[in-house]
């Protein structure tokens, strides 16, 4: 578990530590990692980190995911914003 | 990637490989049953033990991870989710890549529990988390070195958090924990009764730690600049990166509910009712675990070891490991009494804090709710993607409102998965 993957999110790459969560590559990415917008117009982030809340939901190549329990993989292409 | 529903069977099936799962598949392995073991993350471990490039494993969680893999009749598959349960004996589960049909004999739910997330003023901002959700993140790769973060909410495992939390370079400005100093000091003197916890006690003695303390609100126009903290009757604000904010733990109750597993009233929330060998009251579903009541991992591996025995009807097995669960019962029991939460904190969230998060409904548009049903039929909460596992948590600490009742899917799901089952001409859900 060495080393880094890089990973494109919301079309800019990133680079993260081998075997980081998305939710870690969109911290990453910058802010503090918001992952998408609410009905209201309102950005989220990661909440409970383990696959309850869904507001870290985003498309991980195109499908949707929960970026804190999808693995980063090399070349992977995450959107956020829905 | 393709539309099909794979099928697939196996002796014993078990949903969670936190300490409880794992436990039960090595205790169920030396029979010769097949055994399958699936997770939703993308490694074993449960929560306690979740592995990640912002972790060390614990030697206990390696070992119980090598037994696991020891096995040739254990399959371990990760990153898969239970959807639905079409017909008696099978889940429908889903990955990332495909849908397989399971077929079963003996089930065994070791689903964990979730953290009691409630609202407060600013608690939809980027940079709140729950205490144990900020764990898990850090574990995950979350790089937190040099925030300012403010932990708040109840129990062991804001310190859990907070370790966590500074060895990977943050720094932890306040831990403010909301039970009163005399059941956090009593809590401490009883450790040394539970082999392994005494060193616990010392954590209490951070001198960044609070009690009687709780989070008022956070601030900020993007993201979290700064908290809030009520500290014995004394409001103060700290300047802050990260605001995690836990209240301990409710069991998951959803698939075992499904199901038709009976519940019972357990101090954190309902928790699935099992009887002295964790059978459930549906015949052939067995439930070990935090998903039983929340206890910690001493406790689940004890649960998990019975139940992996029974379910392969090896009951003396089973009974051997009673005493050890008894004890672990007195344990959970004690952190119980001494982290109950103070009727204070139902007085946090304001008319215009969003209680459900998916649909932005505001506390002001549920007080006149005469309970979940109208809140979800007229007001929307728990409409959306979590399907209430947030929002009904709070409603039921809130308004004393019975949780909803779990309907398929589960979690959210492909098309393509559900329209492979269609397929199959069967059209129960």
């Amino acid at each position: 578990m060495s080393g880094h993957t890089l990973l494109h999110v919301d079309g800019h790459l990133v680079r993260v530590k081998a075997g980081s969560s998305v939710a870690a590559a969109l911290r990453v990415a910058g802010g503090m990692g918001v992952a998408r917008t609410s009905v209201t117009g309102q950005p989220r982030a990661p909440l409970c980190g383990m696959g309850v809340c869904q507001e870290c939901r985003v498309l991980v190549d195109g499908r949707r995911r929960l970026a804190c329990q999808t693995a980063c993989a090399e070349g992977m292409r995450v959107e956020t914003a829905e | 990637m393709n539309g099909a529903v794979q099928d697939d069977h196996c002796d014993v099936l078990i949903v969670g490989a936190g300490p409880a799962g794992m436990a039960a598949a090595v205790a169920a392995a030396p029979s010769g049953a097949s055994v399958v073991v699936i997770d939703d993350n993308p490694a074993p471990g449960g929560q306690i033990w979740r592995d990640g490039p912002g972790v060390a494993l614990p030697p206990a969680a390696r070992r119980w991870r090598d037994a696991l893999g020891r096995h040739a009749n254990i399959r371990m598959r990760s990153g898969t989710r239970v959807v639905a349960a079409p017909a008696p004996g099978e889940l429908l589960l889903e990955d990332a890549g495909e849908a397989t049909r399971m077929r079963w004999n003996r089930l065994i739910l070791c689903t964990g529990a979730r953290e009691l997330l409630l609202p407060f003023p600013g608690w939809t901002l980027p940079g709140v988390t729950g205490a144990g959700g900020l764990q898990a993140l850090v574990k995950a790769g979350l790089p937190v070195e040099g925030e300012r973060i403010v932990i708040a909410g109840s129990g062991p495992l804001l310190l859990a958090a907070a370790a966590t939390a500074r060895a990977a370079g943050a720094k932890v400005l306040r831990i403010a924990e909301q039970a009163s100093f005399a059941s956090v000091a009593a809590f401490g003197a009883s450790l040394a009764r539970w082999p392994g916890k005494a060193a616990q006690a010392f954590a209490l003695a951070d001198a960044q730690y609070r009690t009687s303390a709780r989070v008022v609100s956070a601030q900020g126009t993007t993201q979290v600049e700064s908290v809030r903290l009520l500290q014995r009757g004394r409001e103060v604000g700290i300047a802050c990166d990260r605001v995690a904010c836990g209240f301990g733990l409710t069991p998951n109750t959803q698939l075992g509910q499904l199901l038709g597993c009976a519940l019972r009233c357990a101090p954190g929330g309902q928790a699935l009712s099992v009887d002295a060998l964790q059978a459930t009251s549906v015949p052939g579903i067995y439930a070990a675990g935090e998903c039983t009541g929340f206890g910690g991992s001493e406790r689940a591996l004890a649960q998990g070891t019975i139940a992996g025995h029974a379910a392969v009807g090896n009951e003396r097995a089973a009974r051997a490991h009673e005493g050890e669960r008894a004890r672990w019962d007195a344990f959970a029991a004690q952190l119980h009494r001494s982290f109950a939460l103070a009727p204070d904190i139902r007085s946090m969230a304001r008319p215009d804090t969003l209680v459900c998060r998916c649909e932005d409904v505001p506390l002001s548009a549920l007080s006149a709710c005469s309970g979940w049903t109208d809140a979800k039929l007229h007001r929307r909460c728990g409409m959306g993607a979590c399907q209430g596992r947030v929002c009904g948590d709070a409603a039921q600490f809130l308004f004393g409102w019975t949780p909803p009742v779990p309907r398929p899917p589960l979690s959210p799901v492909r098309i393509a998965t559900l329209a492979g089952l269609a397929g199959d001409g069967d059209a129960r859900q």
